[in-house]
């Protein structure tokens, strides 16, 4: 549910960026690491109610997700963190550290030309 | 195809913006802050009722409430005769730093020397959000099953303590919950947690936690 609070956020970015560049977004590419609890439906859905009377009306939102990352302590090398198997894809040692979540970024916008 | 902007700029960053400030008053005055994080009724306020209670003459705690609806919180605290301050969120999920830093100010913070905040009852939304604080403190009761760290894992890998509470009903025999279960699968998220067994209701397990408390406040202060 908080991804209302995201919605918001959201469009107040494209909004300033929309006015930045006087044109009108069409779409925007965002990425989240899975500990920001992000649900693409949930997302879409408040964005696009609250997006109703903006320039951002109807805009596209793509949803990028990235994994828990977790890094070898013994061979080093990064993996796809699975708590259900949780040691090193490639060499299968279980000691690793776990590498911080990325964050929620808006990544790029689509601007429509003229 | 349009024309298209990289930005690469974060989303909540008018939310971090505000746990910043937050943060850096906290440091100024010397208080430990920490955020507490559970589903509703694994007993979060009864562990701070507790905690005050037992703590008095040693630490003294203040707290930030976060309820969707009612005082019912903040007038369990203001009991014990700490001071407390009630957010209502009116439907929202969590508790935003904006939220904090008015309830912030609400406090008498040269009174007190740890602040709580005891956000909305909520395992999922209330980890997305950085309020400023030093730690936060995920608690579960064993009511809610051993899976929860493998179903929640984004508030498990970023505490500083776990609480598992009302371990005095595992006596009783009634529930299945493995403790070595949830040690297990919080640790492989998150390698530094503290984690201690406890119930508010009993007192049982307790000490370690205040001890725990105690230390962390003093390295503040």
């Amino acid at each position: 549910m908080h991804e209302t609070m995201v919605a918001k956020n959201l469009l107040d970015a494209i909004e300033a960026e929309a006015a930045k560049q006087k044109a009108r977004p069409v779409a925007a590419r965002i990425s989240c690491g899975t500990f920001n609890a992000v649900n693409d439906e949930v997302l879409t859905f408040a964005f696009a109610a609250i997006a109703k009377g903006t320039v951002c009306e109807k805009m596209k939102l793509l949803i990028e997700h990235k994994s828990i990352q977790g890094r070898c302590g013994r061979c080093t090398r990064q993996f796809d963190f699975d708590l259900t198997r949780p040691a090193c894809t490639h060499c299968g040692c279980d000691k690793f550290d776990l590498l911080p979540d990325p964050p929620l970024l808006l990544e790029e916008i689509e601007f429509e030309t003229e | 195809m349009g024309k298209k902007i990289q930005l690469g700029t974060k989303i909540l960053s008018a939310n971090e913006e505000y746990a910043r400030q937050n943060s850096g008053l906290l440091r100024e005055r010397g208080k430990y802050c920490l955020n507490m994080i559970s589903s509703p009724g694994s007993g979060k306020t009864s562990i701070l009722t507790q905690t005050i209670t037992n703590l008095k003459g040693k630490l003294r705690i203040g707290v930030i409430e976060g309820d969707i609806q009612t005082q019912l919180d903040a007038e369990r605290i203001r009991a014990t005769n700490a001071p407390a301050v009630q957010i209502n969120t009116n439907g929202s999920c969590h508790l935003s730093a904006a939220q904090v830093r008015w309830a912030l100010a609400q406090l008498p913070l040269d009174e007190i020397d740890v602040v709580f905040v005891e956000n909305v009852g909520n395992l999922v939304c209330p980890s997305a959000f950085d309020l400023g604080e030093d730690g936060k403190v995920v608690v579960l009761s064993v009511a809610e099953g051993d899976d929860k760290p493998a179903k929640y894992p984004a508030i498990f890998s970023k505490s500083r303590v776990l609480l598992i509470n009302k371990i005095d009903l595992l006596a009783s025999g009634g529930i299945d919950f493995d403790t070595d279960r949830v040690k297990t699968d919080t640790r492989r998220l998150n390698r530094d947690i503290e984690i201690f067994c406890v119930s508010a209701r009993t007192g049982q397990g307790m000490e370690n936690w205040y001890n725990w408390l105690i230390n962390a406040a003093k390295k503040t202060s």
